[in-house]
């Protein structure tokens, strides 16, 4: 069987007590929910220094809530889950809660938000939980429903796991034909740990997508010629182990999968004197 | 619940709901929370409020006592103004009673200051 949690059980059922209870002790989930909303508060490109009212979509724990508080801004936090509302409602949490299902709607006001984000709750919509679930509906009313209660040039940025290519295109054409423009910003695309997705989303007019992070060459005729090279290469086969055109392949891969690098220097791979 | 969230809360995800706003809140418990004032952050979500449904709610729920029924041009130099609204803003919090659609009458508990806005199969659009 799989091993996303969408698969297991519905969000409400999944999300129990004891799950709940993992996202404020393991101390690995905490670091990436954190590091993940802090990814999404830099696509969001809000003013710099003024307070903003967030939404934040399955807010969970409200893990992703404190990375917004930490930059000063109120949030409203929406999630299914009744157990891990519970467990914002003891952390303590600035923003203020509402239980809520985000297939049925975003149940607020026109134009009140600056900005939404939403950290690993977009996948869940994606299935049909219930028999009267149609998941095509559901993105539409959800996305038709949050545009309207975005301010005009707000963003709204959703790090989310899609399964494959076409759930990407659904979520993509169900959020342009709400008249949303934007797209998907994958960071780190070369690694497998890495490897992030981003539902960038723009209300006022289209502008270009934000960088991905660990991308350099990601103009396509680049692309190819990087192919080119590469095939070349591999006629004269790898570079002979331990010598410095080694270590520089290999640290060029870390530096692709978005790992920690020390800088290539003149010491880079050079032989100790023998004195030593 | 803060009452921000109720100025921003709307039942229009109900079938055959148009505007579903403003809810009526019926309280049966009512608590302050002291929170950090940012004055900078009330003047900028002033704006943004339905004034006349916050200061309904505020009255409704019996922490209206300050707040002007109509909000005066320039209130951001008012920082007596902007504290009061600060409080009601942020620091008043629903815990129990529920919430009530204008238009259908539907009921949506508040329970341990959440208001629960699930729907049934039936009332979705």
């Amino acid at each position: 069987m799989s091993k996303r949690p969408e698969h297991q059980a519905p969000p409400e059922v999944f999300y129990n007590e004891d799950e709940a209870r993992k996202y404020t002790q393991n101390s690995r989930i905490m670091d990436i929910q954190a590091q993940m909303t802090e990814r999404c508060l830099e696509l969001l490109l809000l003013p710099e220094d003024t307070p903003c009212l967030l939404l934040d979509i399955g807010c969970g724990s409200g893990l992703s809530g404190a990375v917004l508080e930490e930059s000063g801004h109120m949030w409203i936090g929406m999630d299914i889950s009744p157990a891990m509302l519970d467990v914002a409602k003891e952390r303590e949490t600035e923003g203020d809660l509402v239980l809520s299902d985000m297939g049925e709607g975003v149940p607020f006001r026109a134009g009140c938000f600056d900005g939404a984000v939403s950290v690993s709750a977009l996948q869940w919509l994606f299935n049909a939980d219930k028999k009267s679930h149609n998941p095509v509906k559901r993105l539409h009313q959800f996305f038709s429903t949050l545009y309207a209660c975005l301010s005009r040039s707000a963003r709204a940025v959703f790090q989310f796991y899609p399964e494959n290519e076409s759930q990407m295109d659904l979520v993509t054409s169900q959020a342009m034909k709400a008249g949303f423009y934007g797209g998907v910003v994958v960071d780190f695309p070369n690694s497998a740990k890495a490897k992030k997705f981003f539902l960038v989303l723009m209300t006022g007019g289209s502008a270009p997508l934000p960088q991905a992070l660990g991308t350099e060459e990601t103009d396509n005729s680049l692309q190819v010629k990087y192919a080119k090279r590469e095939a070349t290469r591999n006629i004269r086969g790898k570079p002979v182990k331990n010598t410095r055109a080694w270590i520089m392949e290999k640290k060029e891969r870390r530096r692709k999968q978005g790992k920690d690098t020390k800088p290539d220097t003149k010491y880079t791979g050079r032989k100790r004197s023998g004195r030593f | 619940m803060k009452l921000i969230t109720h100025n921003m809360l709307t039942s229009k995800c109900l079938k055959g709901v148009m505007t579903g706003y403003p809810l009526a809140i019926n309280a049966t418990d009512v608590k302050v929370k002291e929170v950090d004032f940012n004055p900078e952050f009330i003047t900028r979500v002033i704006p943004k409020l339905d004034w006349e449904v916050l200061w309904v709610a505020a009255n409704s729920i019996g922490h209206g006592e300050g707040l002007p029924k109509t909000l005066e041009p320039k209130f951001e130099e008012d920082e007596d103004l902007l504290k009061r609204v600060h409080k009601v803003l942020l620091e008043v919090e629903v815990e129990e009673g529920n919430l009530t659609c204008p238009e259908s009458g539907r009921q949506f508990p508040i329970s341990k200051g959440i208001p629960n806005m699930l729907l049934t199969e039936a009332e979705v659009q």
